[in-house]
């Protein structure tokens, strides 16, 4: 696999990950997805790694795992982006199936998706408050509390 | 024939008439909401149909009304603890989501499984498959107007939950695989109970079979029903009976065999017609293979001990915990805190009823999960539902909903 998007690949437990740079997903995924035969999108997710961040002082970590039927072959795809106002370009293009996945990340993250069809929350009703997958997300949320019972 | 003086009336009043104004060409859109509550979603699923006519143009679901939190609670749980969350995701499939959540942090902790709790993971997963398949056909013929498949299929699921109940005290909520192998040892004369079960169940199989495949109404009411074409579902994310109802042989058990999945015998059911009697004719079939692999784990199940050798994981002894120092330490350590496990990240796909499940796990080092994702068969499957039922009819849309087999537990999780 050889890619500009494409920063770092590393493997761990029999799995590949390659650290890619946001700017040039939808380039990198149409890469994948026609050169490499990741005709699947398993799923797309999120990290947060809100309050250590990582090295570079990014926050999130969006995650895409892509599998290969023909070659049987399975690969994790991360973009990096930083905490305030998230932003990524939608890979909808690519596959279809992204939308709930973008939708689910959006949903709860927070994380911006760019040219996406229909990026409304998915899950959580859509007056919802809040992302409720951050880590500064009370796990109880903000409407009801205990810390004053 | 000469008409009587009274219609020439009526014809010239009609004719008086001013002339209507031309109907539209496309005749009038009418919108129709299923659900959240509808008995043939078998949970909170709402779709907004758009309906010309009787026919399906476009078709909307809206999810999340079972939304519980669960991948948010999973991070306030240690590691063991979360184990009996991933029961609640599916309700028919909670072996699968235990068997995957398991195998993705025990890859972390670079656990080594002994090959009899191997084996009876396989044996329990495959229970939960067959009860999985069981409900679904059962619902589903209840849907189409079979009535008596139902009474048939709960009175062999509710066998196979009594088994379950034997093996963990549970009949659904079994949480019966646990990190570092199985919650408990199988009890004593478990080979009987599932030898019981297996030598009557193929018999029943063909009992299904011969009532609905001999019911022209069945037939009618799925033979080319509910198309959708296999580039639409590998673009949408669509997995497990669906894929290979359309020819693709694609089964994660073959395919990244886990568990030791490669050392049973058993086929992949695969039909080309890719409507929802093939999806009815391959999930039948799969629940004949379910019974093989069962009847092998039965035949060779391996002695040895249920659970891994890793003090620092599993709980110690009853017995060695009150005779030995060490044992009481690790006890203490993993009751009140919890194991640690090395920081890292996985993903980990297995082939639960309904398709590819995968729990993406990843770990700060700490004792409780930093993150689980868990990428459900349902949310998949479900996006596929409106290539589905766009341009079918709303009688025929129950079917096809019904030949997807989701369960809303799992898709909004």
């Amino acid at each position: 696999m050889n890619h500009p998007a494409i920063l770092e690949t590393t493997e761990a437990f029999g799995e590949t990950t390659l650290i890619a740079e946001p700017s040039q997903i939808v380039d990198l995924c149409r890469y994948l997805k026609d050169s490499e035969k990741f005709i699947r999108l398993s799923a797309v997710t999120a990290v947060d790694w809100h309050p250590a961040l990582m090295k570079d002082g990014a926050r999130f970590e969006v995650v895409y795992h892509l599998h290969s039927i023909e070659r049987n072959r399975r690969l994790r795809l991360k973009c990096r982006l930083s905490g305030n106002d998230p932003e990524i370009e939608s890979v909808t293009s690519v596959w279809r199936g992204a939308n709930w996945y973008e939708r689910e990340v959006y949903d709860m993250f927070g994380i911006r998706f760019r040219n996406h069809p229909n990026l409304v929350r998915i899950l959580m009703p859509v007056d919802w408050e809040g992302y409720p997958l951050r880590k500064d997300y009370p796990v109880h949320g903000y409407k009801y509390g205990y810390g004053n019972e | 024939m000469k008409k009587p003086p009274l219609f020439e009336e009526h014809v010239a009043t009609i004719e008086a008439l001013p002339e209507r104004p031309e109907s539209p060409a496309a005749p009038r859109r009418m919108t129709l909401n299923m659900g959240p509550q509808h008995p043939s979603t078998h949970g909170v699923l709402r779709i907004v149909l758009e309906l010309e006519g009787e026919t399906i143009v476009k078709a909307e679901p809206d999810i999340g009304f079972l939304h519980t939190g669960i991948e948010k609670e999973c991070e306030q749980k240690n590691w063991q603890q979360a184990v009996t969350l991933t029961d609640r995701v599916d309700y028919l499939a909670n072996l699968s989501n235990n068997l995957c959540y398991a195998l993705a942090v025990e890859k972390l902790l670079q656990l080594e499984i002994p090959p009899r709790a191997q084996w009876m993971r396989v044996m329990m997963t495959e229970f939960s498959r067959l009860n999985s398949h069981l409900v679904w056909l059962g619902t589903h013929a209840l849907d189409i107007g079979a009535m008596t498949v139902f009474f048939y299929c709960f009175r062999e699921r509710e066998d196979i939950l009594r088994i379950l109940e034997m093996f963990s005290g549970q009949r659904m909520m079994t949480s019966y695989i646990r990190i570092g192998g199985l919650a408990l040892e199988p009890p004593r004369g478990w080979q009987q109970a599932v030898g019981k079960f297996i030598r009557a169940f193929p018999s029943k199989v063909d009992e299904y079979e011969e009532l609905l495949d001999s019911n022209p109404i069945w037939k009618r009411r799925t033979q080319g029903v509910g198309f959708i074409s296999l580039e639409d579902m590998l673009d949408l994310g669509v997995t497990g009976p669906m894929v290979r109802a359309a020819g693709v042989p694609m089964d994660l058990r073959k395919n990244e065999p886990y568990s030791s999945y490669d050392k049973f015998d058993f086929n992949i059911a695969t039909r080309t017609e890719n409507d929802v009697y093939a999806r009815y004719r391959v999930r039948l079939q799969e629940m004949r293979e379910s019974a093989k692999i069962i009847a092998q784990a039965l035949e060779g199940m391996p002695e040895g001990p249920y659970q891994a050798d890793a003090p620092h994981v599993v709980l110690p002894d009853r017995e060695k915990m009150k005779t030995q120092m060490e044992a009481l330490i690790y006890h203490f350590k993993i009751v009140t805190e919890g194991f640690r496990v090395p920081a890292g990240e996985v993903f980990q796909c297995i082939e639960s009823p309904r398709g590819e499940i995968g729990y993406y796990v990843v770990s700060d080092g700490t004792s409780k999960p930093y993150r689980v994702h868990m990428r459900t068969p349902s949310f998949g499957n479900l996006q596929g539902l409106p290539n589905m039922l766009e341009g079918i009819l709303i009688a025929d849309s129950i079917a096809a909903l019904g030949s997807m087999d989701f369960v809303l537990g799992d898709t909004d999780r």
